[in-house]
């Protein structure tokens, strides 16, 4: 077992631009916007920054290749740049590559920045787009919300939950975050909805409905990372480090080999989620998680996510979720800042929004919807591509030597 | 066993069937002339289906329970061959994995294509396959448009165990207009119907028929089954009596439940009257189109163990009303709905890539891992066995015939689709293998986690752009049709 990343990097500032329809501003805004609060936060010049990775989930969309838009935008000092994408993973992997370089000693501090434009496409919903030569042949070019619904099918008939019931745990999952999203001045949708219009919303992909989706939107996020003992020496005293970074690819075994997959749970999760617990030393995730932001692309997702995280037991994430376990006031909160759903999806930014709010709320900074009880551990989750391919990102950052 | 004639037959009808009467409801106010057509319905393909598609799945059914090795050559005939120049048989070849050594060509020119190349693989020493399929434009408003169907069938020709023997043929051309249809134009332009029935059926069919029979030495009144392949109600028992045959064994052309399926008919009439033929029956076909093709059989003992199929009887069987005339509309292009920025994705298909996976994206042939048996698609360099990702292992392993069980699936609203919503998901093989592929014609009480599935053949994505059909495989729930 590698020795792993616990404490070894501390967080030194984050930044995040409110997320939604932002008209008005182009990519290269909204990162000077996210990077502007971080930099602030973490009390450093610029030129400090040693190092900088750009997560980005569509290539067409505004910056287009390389590293360079990130550098150009915030007029970096001719410092590498990596641009990485690894589907809605982006954003945590382009923090992973910031964390790890500090980790290694390369760098002393680095630079992690999310940034999607998506509402330049002229309609709602991710960019229908090419997954290869080979894959444009033979595979299916479905939707988003089509992608993922296929769980819903798979799940009621694994575990015998009725359509009914899987349709109103779903729906809980949405009310929830919109209940969230409204205390949230940075969140794309603000509005409460309840179980009803949820219920009743135009089907988009079977069985998920219009709120049964997150929206997409524009948006940036950052971080700046250094080593615990460079954060203490600028003068940080509380300091959220990293405890677990995990990412895991699908091999194809899902999507090719009958007879293994059934087709109800994410694969990469379970294995991401594991090998991060293990490197947080966490043994009893539902007792020691304080809270999540997983990855609610659609609400079917967030469900099935609590059982791949191991917080539910298998088959049982639906009750959790009509119990309200993961409600803002119920066990372990999870989108306690509205999540995808409403905090909104830039894909790049995702991943480093999630770790923007979970490291708020351990220091105590999340305003009106601050968790009351000390968060000690707080956990992120990324999901990108579809169920029977993706990508699975588990990031946990907590308190300093807890 | 020297004998020449007919060793099988298939079909194929699309599923939905539009109501002639939804057609008029719409129409009447401009065409109410179009009144007394306006009764029973016609098969109409799905957007995903031409006239190569269609001749696949009659194909497959033509083949069932046969040796596919022996098939030496294939024909396609068609008036409606999506490209003209790639060939569209060798398309075919493909989707039936047939061996590259198979002699294939594609026939058209007139109605009579199907019931040309019959006649010329039957003068040959070759098994032969021979598809005649068509999927055929209409301009809204006009006869054609109640008339015409969409259908294709099959006949594998060749020496031996033979379920019908070849008799004999007679061929006449005449360059008779009564309809014609120019390179590249999309609907036909047709003449008076009197005038047709008059000089072309009377005259040249009629003709034709006499002296097949005297050529041939056959008296009319010994055949059991005639095959008159004109759509025009009476027409038939009309020759029929002319030309010395009982008009009671005139074949129903299928006009009120399929429509006029073009190229196609002559041999889907054929395969509807062999589905139902007795050892001993003598069977005349005969077909028009600039001139005529006249075909005498004589029905074998072997045509009892033939093995069960689809056929035209089992496709009739697998049917969805339909009257949605503005659906029918728009796949035929005629309907300009708009599509919407989602279907504006560029389907540019590399030529390179879709040679060397031609065997995939064709013919569904995966790998089968002969160190662990692991069955998977698309064959890879590295098994997808997680417990030994042997290496270089892998053999062909062809899965479209093998019925498959739904795993997951979603009805799709937002993703285009010309006929939404789209139904897809992942299916697992019997025997090993799994696919995430759209599901066709289906509706939402067809499918659930647990449904068995078969392959059909259709047309993946259209590049507008440039004029190219990409075709790939898709699901269907099975034993829904099934013989």
């Amino acid at each position: 077992m590698p020795r792993g990343i616990k404490d070894k990097v501390a967080i030194l500032g984050m930044g995040c631009s409110k997320f939604g329809e932002r008209w008005d501003k182009d990519a290269d805004q909204l990162m000077v916007e996210a990077f502007d609060e971080a930099l602030a936060d973490a009390g450093i010049e610029t030129s400090q920054i040693d190092a900088a990775w750009l997560g980005v989930g569509f290539d067409a969309q505004n910056i287009g290749p390389s590293g360079i838009p990130l550098s150009m935008a915030l007029r970096l000092p001719n410092i590498g740049v990596t641009k990485v994408e690894n589907y809605c993973a982006s954003g945590t992997e382009s923090f992973r590559g910031a964390v790890y370089a500090v980790a290694s000693g390369a760098c002393d501090i680095a630079l992690a920045l999310g940034v999607e434009k998506l509402k330049d496409t002229g309609y709602g919903g991710l960019p229908v787009r090419s997954r290869g030569t080979t894959f444009d042949m033979i595979g299916v070019t479905g939707s988003a919300p089509g992608s993922f619904a296929q769980i819903a099918s798979a799940y009621r008939a694994k575990h015998g939950v009725s359509r009914d019931d899987l349709k109103r745990a779903i729906a809980h999952v949405s009310v929830k975050s919109h209940a969230n999203g409204a205390k949230n001045p940075k969140a794309h949708l603000r509005k409460a909805v309840d179980m009803d219009t949820v219920l009743n919303a135009p089907m988009i992909a079977d069985p998920l409905g219009l709120y049964d989706c997150c929206g997409v939107s524009d948006g940036a996020a950052c971080a700046i990372v250094t080593t615990p003992e460079i954060a203490k020496a600028l003068g940080k005293k509380d300091l959220v480090a990293v405890k677990a970074l995990q990412i895991s690819a699908s091999n194809g075994w899902e999507m090719q080999q009958g007879g293994g997959w059934d087709g109800s749970y994410f694969h990469t999760t379970r294995i991401a989620a594991a090998k991060a617990y293990e490197e947080a030393g966490i043994t009893r995730p539902r007792e020691q998680v304080s809270l999540m932001e997983v990855h609610d692309c659609f609400s079917i997702t967030e469900l099935v996510t609590m059982e791949d995280l191991f917080i539910s037991k298998e088959g049982d994430g639906w009750k959790d979720v009509l119990d309200g376990f993961f409600d803002a006031d119920g066990g372990i909160p999870c989108q306690i800042d509205g999540g995808l759903k409403c905090f909104g999806h830039p894909i790049g930014a995702s991943g480093l929004r999630m770790l923007y709010e979970n490291y708020l709320q351990l220091l105590g900074r999340a305003g009106d919807r601050q968790r009351q009880d000390n968060p000690v551990f707080a956990l992120s989750h990324n999901l990108g591509g579809q169920p029977v391919q993706n990508v699975s990102a588990v990031a946990i950052v907590g308190l300093h030597g807890a | 066993m020297t004998e020449t004639g007919i060793l099988s037959f298939g079909a194929y009808i699309p599923k939905r069937r539009l109501q002639r009467s939804a057609i008029h409801a719409f129409n009447s106010w401009f065409a109410p002339g179009m009144r007394g057509l306006a009764k029973g319905e016609k098969a109409n393909a799905n957007w995903d289906e031409d006239a190569i598609t269609m001749a696949v799945e009659a194909a497959r059914d033509g083949l069932t329970g046969l040796d596919r090795a022996t098939v030496a050559g294939l024909t396609l005939a068609s008036t409606t061959l999506p490209f003209a120049d790639r060939l569209n048989a060798g398309i075919v070849k493909e989707a039936l994995a047939l061996p590259d050594a198979t002699a294939a060509s594609d026939a058209a020119g007139s109605l009579r294509a199907g019931s040309s190349a019959l006649l010329q693989a039957l003068g040959g020493q070759e098994t032969r396959l021979v598809l005649a399929s068509d999927r055929r434009l209409a301009k809204p408003g006009t006869e054609a448009e109640m008339n015409y169907g969409d259908a294709a069938a099959a006949m594998l020709v060749g020496q031996g165990d033979v379920i019908a023997r070849f008799i004999g043929g007679h061929s006449v051309t005449v360059d008779f207009v009564d309809h014609y249809r120019s390179s590249g134009a999309e609907y036909d332009y047709a003449w008076e119907s009197r005038w047709i029935r008059d000089e072309g059926y009377a005259a040249i069919l009629g003709t034709a028929l006499k002296d097949g029979l005297a050529k041939l030495g056959v008296d009319g009144a010994s055949v059991t089954r005639s095959i008159i392949a004109v759509p025009v109600k009476g027409v038939p028992e009309l020759l029929a009596k002319k030309a010395g045959l009982n008009p009671d064994s005139c074949v129903d052309p299928m006009m009120a439940i399929v429509g006029d399926s073009g190229a196609a008919h002559p041999l889907l009439m054929l395969a509807a009257t062999l589905e139902t033929a007795k050892p001993g029956d003598t069977i005349l076909l005969a077909s028009f189109g600039q001139g005529a093709d006249v075909l005498l059989f004589e029905v074998t003992d072997a045509i009892t163990r033939l093995p069960a199929r689809r056929g035209v009887a089992g496709h009739l069987a697998f049917r969805a009303e339909d009257a949605n005339y503005s659906r029918y509309l728009f796949h035929r292009g005629l309907h300009n709905l708009d599509k919407g920025m989602r279907a504006e994705m560029d389907q540019k298909q590399p030529g390179t890539t879709l040679f060397r996976q031609r065997k995939a994206v064709l013919g569904l042939i995966g790998g089968r891992c002969t160190k662990t048996g692991t069955v998977q698609f698309p064959k890879t360099e590295i098994s997808v066995n997680p417990n030994d990702r042997a290496q270089g292992t892998q053999e062909d392993w062809p899965l479209a015939e093998k019925t498959a069980t739904v795993i997951a699936f979603t009805a799709d609203n937002l993703t285009y689709s010309p006929d939404p919503p789209s139904f897809y998901g992942t299916i697992d093989f019997e025997g090993g293998g799994r696919l995430v592929t759209e599901f066709a014609d289906v509706t939402k009480e067809e499918v659930e986690v647990g449904v068995a599935m078969r392959m059909v053949f259709r047309i993946k994505a259209v590049d507008e752009m440039r004029g190219f059909t990409k075709y790939f495989w898709k699901a269907v729930p099975a034993n829904k049709g099934d013989a």
